[in-house]
C-alpha cells in the first residue's frame, strides 16, 4: 500500500457486502417480517413432530424422547448456524444460469464467500434460537454427568455440526458446475441430513444407514456426540470415544468440501454455463 | 495491454444422434485467435451470434478457462491472478448486473467503493465525472429493479468505472437501449477514448457503435479472426465503394458509360440512377455525366458497413 | 421451475360463461406438456422424494416398533410402509408446494392478458393443474412407490373398491389443492407480493397434510377438528387412508365426500376472490 492512510477509512469488502443486503431487505419490511416468523415456525414443526412421534411410543430406536431431543437439537443448532452463515450457497444453480457467478467472477473478492455474503439470512434467526432452545431443554431433561470432556463436547458439538452442514452444503450445491438443473438433489443431502442426524441412528436399516451414518458422516453431527454426553453405550457398537472424536469429521467434511468448490469453479471456468 | 497468442477454446456439447443416444462433440469456440491491443485502443469486436466473442471476453477477463494458447491483460494472467486484475478492469456484460437490484444506484456504487477499495477522493472525482456525463442525477436515488434498461445500462458503466480501469470491456452495451440512452453511451465512450489511459474492447451488433467509436475492427466468424483493420480497410478489403446517386431530367441515353463507374441501378423510368465507383474520384465522375445529361440532383453515399459484415457473414468459406 | 412460462393456451373466443369440453381438455393438455419439458428436473426431485422416503419411513417404522401393540395411530408396519411411500409419489402430483404461476403473473402485471381470455381464469388455471397432476402421476408418482415397493412390504388393498376411490380421492386432491394454492397466490392481487403467504402455506401444508407423520398420530379431537375445519388432510391424508384401508368402507366413503365438499369450497371460493380482484383490477387500473 503506497497510501496506507487513504485507504483505512474503508470497510471490509465483504462485511461492505453484508451491509447492502441488509438495506436490501429492509426495502421488503413485511414480508421480512413473516419470513422470520414462519422460518421459526419450521423448526417448531420439526421439533414438534419428534413430541408426536414419541406421543406414539415412548421408545424410538431405542431411546427416550428425552434422549432423542439431545440429538434434535445439537442438530438443529447446528444446522441453522450453516444454514445462516452458508445456506444460501443453495441458490448456485440459479447464479449460473442467470450469469450472475460471471458477475462475481469479475470482481476483486473470493468466489465462495461473495456469494455467501449475497444474502443475509437474519430472517432465520429466530430459527437459531428456537434450535438452542431445544438443545437447553434437552439437557435440562437429561440426568448428565458431567464431566469437563462432556461440557466442552457438548459447547463445541454444535459447531463442528455447523462446520459438518456447512461443507454439505457448499458440496451439494457445488453439484450445480456439473449439473445445472439438478434442481432438488441437493436438498436431499442438506435437509435430508438434517432430518436423518435429529433421530437417534437405530431407527435406519440397513445399508442406508450406512451411507448416510458412516459414509457421508452424519452419524458423528449429534448421535455420537450425545451419546458420550448422555454416558450411554452406543446399541450400534461403537466404542464411547467415538463420541470424542466426532468434531474431528467436521475439518475433514470442510476440506472435502473446499476440494469440491474448487474442482467445480475450475470446471465452470472451462465449459461455462 | 492485452496479448492473445493463438487462444483457443473448445466445448464439449451432447448432440443428438437417433432416439436415444447422444454423441459427444468438441467444438470449437474460439479457434487460434492472436490479437495485441496496445494501451488507450479503442477496439470493436464483431462477429455473428455464436461467433465467440463473449467466449473471448470471457477468456479476458477471467471467466473462463483457454483450452490452449496465452492470454495476458495488464501483464496478467486472467484466471489465475483473477483478483488482481479485477482491480484493473471493468466490465459491462449486458444483462449480468453488478449492481444491487433493490438498492439505489448511488448505494451500489457506494458499496463498490468498499468492494474495491478506492480511496474516497478518486471516487468522488470518478463518480462526478459520470454523473455530468451520462445524466445519473435524476436517477441516482432511484431502486435499479426501477431503472429503465437505459438507465440501468449508464449505471453499470459507471460502477464498471469506478474503481479507474485501465482496461474496460462491453459485451454488447447499446443493445436494447432507447436512441436517448444509445446516444449517451457513445458520446460517453468516446469523450472515454478521447482520454487515452483506458483501452476499450467491445463487442456489439450495432455497427454504429463501430463506426462512431472504434478505429480498429476486428470481426471474428466461426471462432477466427477474419478481418482486423481499420473500417476503411475492410471496405477496401471487401471492395465496398462509394455510390453516386443522380436525379435526372431526362433518362440517359442508352448505351451510356462513364468510364471507371458501373451503372449499378436505375430507378423512376430513368429518372434516377446509381453508379458505383470504382476507383474514379466522385467529382470526374460527376463531370463526366454532367456532359451527357441534364443533371438534377446528385448525392455521394458513403459505403455501408452492415452490408460490407453482411457480406463477410454470409460469404462462403 | 422458476420464471417459467405460464402462459395459456389462447382460444378462440366464444361464449365467456361456457368452457367447453374439448378447450378444457386443450388446457388440460397444455398443462401436461408444459411440465413434460422439465425432464431433468423430473429426475432430480425423483432422487430427493426417494431420500426423504427412506428417512420418513424408517422412522414411522421405528414408532410402530416402540408403539404398544406395534399399531401407532391404528396403522400397522406395512400401512405405515404404504403411507409413506405412496405419499412421497402423491407429493408432487398433488402439487402443495412451488406453485407460483398465479403470483407471478399478477406482479409482473401479465394477469391482465388472462382476463382477455374467453375463458375464466379460475377454470383454465384448473384445466392446467389437472394436466400437470396428470404428468406427474405418470412420472412423479412411480419411482418413489416402486422405491419403497423394493424395500419394504407394503400393504395390499383387500377390497376391490379401494382403487377406484383412491383414484377419485387423488383427483379431489389435486383439485382442493389447486383451490388452496390459487387463494394463496391470489393474496397477491392486494399483497402485491404474495411471498409471506406462500412460505407461511408451505409451512402449514406440509405438516397439516400428513407429509411428515400420519395425523392419526393426534389427539383425536385435534385431528378431527384438522378434517372437518379445513381442507389440509383432504389433500394426502385422506387418499392415503383410502389406499391403505385405515378404516371401513362406510368411513372410507365418508372422507372421500368431505375432502368433495372442501374440494369445491375452495375452488368455487377462488372463483370469487378472482371476481373480486378482477372487478379491483377494473376500477382502480391494477
Amino acid at each position: 500500500m503506497a497510501e496506507p492512510d487513504k485507504t483505512a477509512e474503508l470497510r471490509n469488502p465483504y462485511l461492505a457486502l453484508l451491509g447492502g443486503k441488509l438495506r436490501s431487505m429492509a426495502s421488503y419490511r413485511t414480508s421480512f417480517a413473516v419470513e422470520l416468523l414462519t422460518n421459526a415456525g419450521g423448526t417448531v414443526i420439526d421439533v414438534a413432530t419428534v413430541f408426536v412421534l414419541f406421543q406414539a411410543a415412548a421408545r424410538i430406536g431405542e431411546f427416550t424422547l428425552a434422549e432423542a431431543l439431545m440429538m434434535t437439537g445439537l442438530t438443529s443448532a447446528g444446522f441453522v448456524l450453516a444454514d445462516m452463515t452458508v445456506g444460501n450457497i443453495d441458490d448456485l444453480k440459479r447464479y449460473v444460469r442467470t450469469g450472475t457467478l460471471d458477475a462475481v467472477l469479475v470482481r476483486p473478492l473470493g468466489v465462495l464467500p461473495q456469494l455467501v455474503c449475497m444474502d443475509l439470512p437474519v430472517r432465520k434467526l429466530l430459527r437459531l434460537i428456537v434450535g438452542i432452545g431445544v438443545l437447553v431443554v434437552a439437557v435440562g431433561m437429561n440426568d448428565i454427568d458431567w464431566t469437563p470432556a462432556r461440557v466442552l463436547l457438548l459447547v463445541i458439538s454444535p459447531l463442528t455440526a455447523a462446520v459438518f452442514f456447512g461443507a454439505i452444503f457448499v458440496i451439494s450445491a457445488s453439484l450445480a458446475f456439473w449439473w445445472v438443473e439438478s434442481g432438488e438433489v441437493g436438498s436431499a443431502f442438506t435437509y435430508g441430513g438434517r432430518d436423518f442426524a435429529s433421530y437417534p441412528i437405530t431407527v435406519y436399516g440397513g445399508w442406508f444407514r450406512a451411507v448416510f451414518a458412516y459414509t457421508l458422516g452424519f452419524a458423528f453431527v449429534a448421535y455420537q456426540p450425545a451419546l458420550a454426553i448422555l454416558d450411554r453405550p452406543d446399541p450400534l457398537g461403537l466404542p464411547a470415544w467415538a463420541g470424542y472424536m466426532s468434531p474431528l469429521v467436521a475439518p475433514a467434511a470442510a476440506t472435502v468440501a473446499w476440494l469440491v468448490w474448487r474442482a467445480g469453479v475450475r470446471h465452470y471456468r472451462s465449459t461455462g454455463s | 495491454m492485452i496479448e492473445m497468442q493463438d487462444l483457443r477454446k473448445d466445448f464439449t456439447v451432447r448432440v443428438k444422434a437417433g432416439r436415444l443416444r447422444r454423441e459427444k462433440r468438441t467444438v470449437s469456440a474460439v479457434d487460434g485467435v492472436s490479437l495485441a491491443i496496445e494501451q488507450g485502443e479503442m477496439v470493436g469486436y464483431i462477429g455473428p451470434n455464436g461467433a465467440g466473442k463473449s467466449t473471448t471476453l470471457k477468456m479476458l477477463t477471467g471467466v473462463l478457462s483457454p483450452s490452449s494458447g496465452d492470454v495476458r491483460v495488464c501483464g496478467l494472467e486472467p484466471v489465475r491472478q483473477r483478483t488482481r486484475l479485477a482491480l484493473q478492469i471493468g466490465v459491462v456484460f449486458g444483462q449480468r448486473s453488478q449492481l444491487w437490484w433493490d438498492l439505489p444506484l448511488g448505494e451500489s456504487f457506494r458499496l463498490l467503493r468498499h468492494v474495491y477499495r478506492v480511496p474516497r477522493d478518486d471516487h468522488e472525482r470518478r463518480l462526478v465525472r459520470c454523473r455530468e456525463l451520462l445524466g445519473l442525477d435524476e436517477f441516482l436515488h432511484t431502486p435499479v429493479r426501477q431503472l429503465s434498461l437505459g438507465q440501468r445500462m449508464r449505471g453499470e458503466l459507471t460502477a464498471a468505472l469506478l474503481h479507474g480501469p485501465r482496461v474496460l470491456f462491453l459485451d454488447e452495451p447499446t443493445i436494447g437501449l432507447d436512441v436517448v440512452s444509445k446516444q449517451a453511451v457513445r458520446s460517453f465512450l468516446a469523450e472515454l477514448g478521447r482520454g487515452g489511459d483506458v483501452t476499450l474492447v467491445l463487442t456489439t451488433h450495432d455497427l454504429a457503435d463501430i463506426e462512431r467509436l472504434c478505429r480498429r475492427l476486428v470481426v471474428i466468424d466461426h471462432g477466427r479472426v477474419v478481418h482486423d483493420g481499420t473500417i476503411d480497410e475492410l471496405h477496401a478489403r471487401y471492395g465496398s465503394r462509394r455510390r453516386l446517386v443522380v436525379d435526372l431530367d431526362t433518362p440517359l441515353p442508352a448505351g451510356f458509360t462513364l468510364p471507371g463507374a458501373t451503372l449499378t441501378g436505375t430507378e423512376a423510368d430513368g429518372h434516377r440512377v446509381t453508379f458505383t465507383l470504382d476507383g474514379i474520384a466522385a467529382g470526374a465522375a460527376v463531370a463526366g455525366l454532367v456532359g451527357a445529361a441534364a443533371v438534377r440532383d446528385l448525392s455521394v453515399v458513403e459505403p455501408d458497413i452492415e452490408d460490407v459484415v453482411a457480406k463477410l457473414y454470409t460469404a462462403p468459406r | 421451475m422458476s420464471g417459467t412460462d405460464a402462459r395459456v393456451l389462447t382460444i378462440s373466443p366464444g361464449t365467456r360463461s361456457r368452457t367447453s369440453i374439448t378447450t378444457f381438455c386443450a388446457l388440460l393438455w397444455s398443462g401436461f406438456r408444459r411440465y413434460a419439458t422439465y425432464r431433468q428436473a423430473t429426475a432430480a426431485g425423483a432422487f430427493t422424494n426417494i431420500v426423504f422416503g427412506f428417512l420418513r419411513c424408517y422412522v414411522l417404522l421405528a414408532v410402530a416398533a416402540g408403539a404398544p401393540g406395534g399399531r401407532p395411530g391404528g396403522y400397522d408396519p406395512e400401512q405405515l410402509a404404504t403411507y409413506v411411500w405412496v405419499g412421497q409419489g402423491l407429493l408432487v402430483v398433488v402439487g402443495i408446494w412451488g406453485w407460483t404461476d398465479l403470483s407471478d403473473r399478477i406482479r409482473s402485471g401479465d394477469v391482465a392478458a388472462d382476463l382477455l381470455r374467453p375463458v375464466p381464469p379460475v377454470t383454465a388455471y384448473l384445466a392446467a393443474d389437472l394436466g400437470r397432476g396428470l404428468y406427474g402421476m405418470l412420472t412423479r408418482f412411480v419411482p418413489p412407490v416402486v422405491a419403497g415397493l423394493l424395500f419394504f412390504p407394503f400393504k395390499t388393498p383387500d377390497r376391490w373398491q379401494t382403487i377406484p376411490l383412491f383414484a377419485v380421492s387423488v383427483a379431489l386432491a389435486v383439485i382442493g389443492s389447486f383451490g388452496c394454492r390459487y387463494l394463496i397466490n391470489a393474496t397477491a392481487y392486494w399483497l402485491h407480493d404474495a411471498r409471506g403467504p406462500l412460505v407461511f402455506w408451505t409451512l402449514a401444508s406440509g405438516v397439516l397434510a400428513g407429509l411428515y407423520f400420519p395425523l392419526r398420530l393426534l389427539p383425536d379431537w385435534l385431528a378431527v377438528t384438522l378434517w372437518v375445519g379445513t381442507p389440509l388432510p383432504g389433500l394426502l391424508q385422506t387418499p392415503l387412508d383410502v389406499l391403505v384401508e385405515r378404516d371401513g368402507p362406510a368411513i372410507q366413503v365418508g372422507l372421500v365426500a368431505l375432502q368433495a365438499v372442501w374440494a369445491v369450497v375452495m375452488v368455487k371460493a377462488a372463483a370469487v376472490v378472482q371476481k373480486r380482484a378482477e372487478r379491483k383490477l377494473v376500477v382502480q387500473g391494477g
